[in-house]
């Protein structure tokens, strides 16, 4: 041997350390995700009661009570319990769609948080297509629907996860439409941009008085892809028995249950950002730094409160989805069918001629 | 769920602290968000129906209807259960996954009720077709007596011990009839003329084993209920 022992230890010393600093440079990029991951669950939480206090209030009613105080613990309670029930697979099902069905649909939502600013260039990927990132994987959750659908071997879950498969097709492209004339306004995809581009004029600034069309049908195609109550076709109870879930029980429920929510935030956090200025304070003539001073601690400082200001809008936005939700009754499928097709594919697109003509002409 | 997937949860190991404060924790999480079936076949369905609304509010327990078995924990017999809607009741039962709970609502439910004495078509009580967690007298109950009886199964769900509960599913599993059929002559045969002569189909067509069979497999269940 050539190469004495000392030197095979400093050799295998090196090694170690760059194996440890792969470790290190793993666990620093899973830190942010575990950290959205987490943040995310909370708010679907947070919103999961709000909803039932909410329409508590509209019906009249008090709403879960009993529950920790004032039944804030009341969605942790009926994941618990979900998470703790019985499993049950139907055995002349297709075990293997109806296993996969529900977490491709949990999966692909919660991909489409990667791309959300939540603060000043405070997102997990700052893509440069990032908005279509969005449109290209929200487009998976249905095939998950239809997935489960199928595997159940129940005629109402087949039915079901044939519908929300035909109504997000159909609600895409409207949504597709509004969010092209929204980066032809900042002329970039990227979440940041989008948001960066609104940030001049305060509360005039925002796309919402630029795309009043857009907003409204942006508004009305991702209530359908979150199959909220006005289009809440898949799961019609009085139909369909619960339509796609039909058949499962325990988690597997709760992850569909999850699903739904986590759709409503990340449109509702779309909504924020595409049209009311994401992290912006949004008060003209007021900037954030400018009050707290730009030294270390007030950088940490203006991230909370850009994480704040962007929280605050989509909740408070998200009264306008849960109070529909209350208050609208189900449509038809050939009324939903017709809408989609026949009202908000056309406005959306003379929505798009306008705001290239205006382009055009003003650049 | 299975033991074998929770082994914390099971209450063998010595009264640690761990395994008591995840039984509390599972238990709690059940009696607070119990989810009815909605289920109903007669007039108590109606009672049970003002509880979803404003004035009564069971929502306020954590209660969501649920119209899919495989999700609901809970099931109120609302209503008289006839000899027809026994099987489908069994089966709504036996749809639901496992921490399931039954309230017996009214009289028709626990007893028979008012076609307790010369009904030819109603279960009396429903006690004989699946196992029952709290009888709710009353013809209708009133609402106020399902909010009570929604309390009484809480606390009966606080004080639940999992080894308990699992003892329990392997004894008191409710006996279905295995309905199987055979395969007879067929009576259709067309020439109709013969009914005059018609005989009526001797069962000796049915060998007589799988008969006794039969017949002992129902007699053996009736003995475990």
């Amino acid at each position: 041997m050539i190469i004495d022992t000392t030197e095979i230890e400093t050799i295998n010393s090196f090694s170690k350390l760059e194996s440890l600093k792969e470790v290190y440079g793993i666990i620093w990029m899973l830190v942010p995700i575990v950290t959205l991951v987490l943040g995310i669950t909370i708010g679907v939480l947070v919103i999961v009661w709000l909803e039932r206090e909410i329409s508590a209030g509209i019906q009249q009613r008090i709403g879960p009570e009993y529950a920790g105080p004032l039944g804030i613990l009341q969605a942790l309670a009926d994941g618990t319990k979900l998470l703790l029930k019985e499993n049950l697979i139907p055995s002349t099902g297709d075990t293997r769609l109806f296993s996969i069905g529900p977490s491709i649909a949990v999966i692909s939502i919660f991909l489409s948080y990667s791309v959300i600013p939540f603060g000043d260039h405070l997102v997990l990927a700052d893509l440069s297509i990032g908005v279509f990132f969005w449109i290209a994987i929200s487009s998976i959750a249905p095939v998950g629907l239809l997935m489960s659908g199928y595997g159940s071997n129940n005629k109402y879950s087949f039915l079901g996860g044939l519908r929300a498969a035909a109504q997000s097709i159909s609600y895409e492209i409207p949504l597709a439409l509004c969010v092209l004339s929204i980066s032809l306004l900042s002329n970039s995809l990227s979440t940041v941009d989008i948001v960066e581009a609104q940030s001049k004029y305060g509360f005039w600034g925002w796309n919402l008085w630029r795309q009043p069309i857009g907003f409204i049908v942006f508004l009305i195609s991702s209530l359908a892809e979150c199959e909220r109550l006005p289009f809440d076709l898949p799961e019609a109870e009085e139909e369909l028995v619960a339509g796609y879930q039909t058949e499962y029980s325990g988690i597997k429920f709760g992850l569909f249950y999850i699903a739904s929510y986590l759709n409503l935030l990340v449109s509702s956090l779309f909504v924020t950002v595409l049209y009311l200025g994401g992290w912006n304070l949004s008060i003209p003539y007021i900037f954030v730094p400018d009050i707290f001073g730009i030294n270390k601690g007030g950088k940490v400082f203006g991230t909370l409160i850009g994480i704040f200001i962007t929280l605050a809008k989509t909740y408070l936005f998200l009264f306008i989805p849960i109070a529909t939700r209350w208050t609208l009754p189900r449509l038809r499928m050939d009324q939903l069918l017709n809408l989609g097709w026949k009202f908000l594919l056309p406005i959306s697109l003379g929505n798009l001629l306008l705001t290239t003509s205006s382009q055009l002409l003003s650049l | 769920m299975n033991s074998i997937q929770f082994p914390l949860l099971d209450r063998t190991a010595p009264n640690s602290v761990i395994s008591t404060t995840l039984n509390d924790l599972s238990n709690w999480s059940r009696l607070s968000s119990l989810w009815p079936l909605l289920y109903g076949t007669s007039c108590c369905f109606i009672e049970f129906a003002s509880l979803i609304g404003s004035r009564f509010d069971f929502d306020r327990y954590g209660l969501v209807p649920r119209s899919s078995p495989r999700q609901s924990d809970l099931i109120l017999t609302a209503g008289t259960v006839t000899m027809k809607m026994a099987p489908s009741l069994v089966r709504l039962y036996e749809q639901m996954p496992e921490p399931k709970y039954v309230i017996a609502m009214g009289a028709c439910t626990i007893t028979g009720g008012m076609f307790s004495t010369d009904s030819y078509s109603t279960v009396r009580g429903v006690d004989k077709l699946i196992p029952v967690d709290v009888y709710l007298p009353g013809c209708p109950p009133k609402p106020e007596a399902v909010i009570d009886a929604i309390t009484k199964l809480r606390k009966k769900i606080s004080r639940e011990l999992y080894e308990d509960r699992i003892r329990s599913q392997r004894a008191n599993r409710c006996f279905t009839t295995n309905h199987k059929f055979h395969v007879r002559r067929s009576i259709h045969t067309g020439n109709y003329d013969q009914r005059v002569l018609y005989q009526p189909p001797s069962t000796s067509e049915i060998p007589t084993e799988i008969f006794f069979k039969y017949k002992n497999s129902v007699s053996s269940a009736e003995l475990v209920n």
